[in-house]
Parts: C-alpha cells; structure tokens; sequence
C-alpha cells in the first residue's frame, strides 16, 4: 500500500477540528453565591482563568435554578455612591484571568426556583461567543460569608 | 503604649502646651480612617426599625452607631459591607457590645420592616434595619450628603438604586467622627472602633 493510501484509511479517525472552544480554554475556581434571604436576588461569583491562546468573552450565563441570570458590574464613582450596571459581555484576554469578585463583576441571580441552603452545590452554565458552554459548579454561602 | 507616654511628656516639657491640646492632637493623628469631627452633624433621624417601631437617634445614644445606606435588593456591594462590618465585630469581641450598625434603606418602597428583618439578621445580631417615608430617608441621606437616585431596570416593574457607599461612624453622644469606605481595609475599623470603644466614644 502506498503511504498516501494509509493516510486516506486513517483520515476518518483524525479529529474533526484541532481548534479548542472558548469554553475548553476556561478553567472555573472560587465559584460560590452569596445566599440572601426571602428570594432577594443573590450574587454569583468565579475566577475565570483563560488557559488557551486566544481571548474567550461571556456572552450570558443561565442556571436551572434561577429564572434570570444577568451578567453585572458594580462601580463607585467619584462621589463614592455605588451601583450596578449589566455587561453583554466580557472578555477573558489569552492567558489571562478576569475575576467575578464582590463589589466587582458578578452574576446577578434572581427568582430561585426554590429556596437553598449553604452548603448546596448550584450549577451555573456559562456561554460563550462562539456557542461554546461551560457548566460550573458553584458552592452556596451564607450572607454573611467572608470573601 | 510607652511611646504615647513619652509623646505626652514631650508636650509637657518640650513644647509647653496643655496636656489636652496634645492628646487631642495625638488622637487625630492615631485614626486610619478619615476623621470627619466638626464636618458632619450629629445622628438624628426619626424611622421605623425592623421591628416596626418608631425610632429616633436618641434610642441608640450611649453606643457607637455605624451608619450604613442601602438596601435589601442589592446583591453585591451592600452584602460585602455587612458582612465586614459582621467579621469587625467578631474581632472587637466583647467591646462590639458597645456598637450598633443602622442599616438604613433608601429603597423604603420595597423595604418593609420585616423584609428588612429578614435581610440584616441574617449578617449578624447588631445590625437594625431603619426604613421610612421616603421624604424622612431623604431628610436623613441629605444630611449626610449620601445622595441616592433610582434607574429603571430592564423589567417595567424592576428597578436599581444607587447609594451612597460609606460607613458613617458616631460616638456614644451622637457626634459624627469617622467616614470608612468599603475599600477600607477591616483592620482600620477595628483600630479606630477600638479607640472609640475603649474610651468611651470621648478618647
Ligand atoms: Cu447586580
């Protein structure tokens, strides 16, 4: 058999593309929400690390047990008066790491479908621009958890 | 300890000043967090706390009040803060006795007293929640020049508030004393409050 002809035989089992998703490239830590009382809305926090050589950017994030989950930003301006603002994205820069810390970035959960405690495990799905999705673990925390 | 001794016997001998002005100048010097003496006027305020009762800054005279704007629809920031406030008063010990945390709701709309119940005991047993009309909670973040506004959320129904983010930290007698953001580190509240604490509010 000549070489080329090996090649054509093994060409099905090569895989269909080398190019990793954003969401291979992203490895998930410190994902936990901060559990308020009453339904109140609650925040989601992680550290994205983009381990891959190019940029991966959220585009949105949704959870079985949260009706909405909005991607925010919380900011004190000069006065020192704080809010939040919603982001349509972020970007995770190539072999960097953006952090969704208190008083930062967060995912603003709301309407639980049900009440949890902490010490429960919610997992949140994180999509990405370019469709792919990362599924995440995130450990619930008392309101008054320490960061 | 030793050298607050020598400093004061410094401005006894050295400088001849009167014992007073020095210590008082030694005091000011000693806060990690910004003084705000003479610059902002005493506690006073008359709202319902979470209990449903009407209050005024005279029922909470005698301890060291921190005063804090919020509310309970903030996931964020406003948690963060409590939740310091919670891990500085675990480290005062018993002298957090002597302190009470006034979370006032500038969002009184959707804050009633038992939603604000629910909300500040579940950070720790010295927050009250304080709500009101909205003109009483806007006499009372005037005075203070906390500022407050409200932007519409995406939901017709759903909206934001923004808020001032500072600690506003008074006496035993009501006198306004420091300002602590929440970039302040909790150390810098634990060294200040135990000043005020350990002196009775009057160092
Ligand atoms: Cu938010």
């Amino acid at each position: 058999m000549k070489p080329g002809m090996l090649l054509l035989w093994l060409m099905p089992l090569l895989p269909p593309q080398v190019q990793a998703t954003q969401a291979d490239q992203i490895k998930a830590s410190h994902a936990w929400i901060r559990l308020l009382p009453a339904n109140l809305p609650a925040a989601g926090y992680v550290t994205l690390d983009n381990q891959g050589s190019s940029a991966a950017t959220l585009v949105s994030a949704r959870s079985a047990f949260y009706a909405s989950v909005m991607l925010h930003q919380s900011a004190t301006d000069t006065t020192g008066s704080s809010s939040m603002r919603m982001l349509d994205r972020l970007t995770v820069p190539a072999h960097g790491e953006v952090s969704l810390a208190p008083a930062g970035y967060h995912l603003m959960l709301q309407e639980a479908t049900h009440p949890f405690k902490p010490g429960e495990t919610i997992d949140i799905t994180l999509d990405f621009a370019d469709g792919s999705h990362l599924r995440v673990p995130f450990s619930v925390r008392p309101a008054n958890a320490p960061d | 300890m030793k050298f607050s001794r020598l400093a004061r016997l410094a401005c006894l001998l050295v400088l001849g000043m009167p014992l007073a002005a020095c210590q008082r100048n030694e005091t000011a010097a000693s806060w990690q967090l910004t003084d705000i003496s003479g610059h902002m006027p005493d506690l006073a305020f008359q709202l319902t706390n979470d209990q449903g009762k009407a209050v005024t800054a005279a029922d909470y005279r005698g301890k060291v009040a921190l005063l804090y704007f919020g509310y309970t629809h903030c996931p964020d920031v406003c948690p963060l803060t409590l939740a310091h406030l919670h891990v500085v008063m675990q480290k005062l010990g018993k002298l957090a006795e002597g302190t009470q945390i006034l979370f006032v709701s500038v969002d009184p709309q959707r804050d009633t007293p038992e939603a604000l119940h629910t909300y500040v005991t579940a950070f720790d047993p010295r927050v009250v929640g304080l709500t009101g009309s909205p003109a009483e909670i806007e006499a009372l973040t005037k005075r203070y020049r906390a500022a407050f506004s409200r932007e519409p959320g995406k939901a017709s129904d759903s909206y934001e508030v923004s808020h001032s983010s500072g600690i506003y930290i008074f006496d035993a007698g009501g006198k306004a004393r420091l300002l602590a953001t929440p970039d302040d580190a909790q150390d810098k509240l634990v060294h200040d409050l135990y000043l005020l604490l350990s002196a009775g509010g009057t160092p």
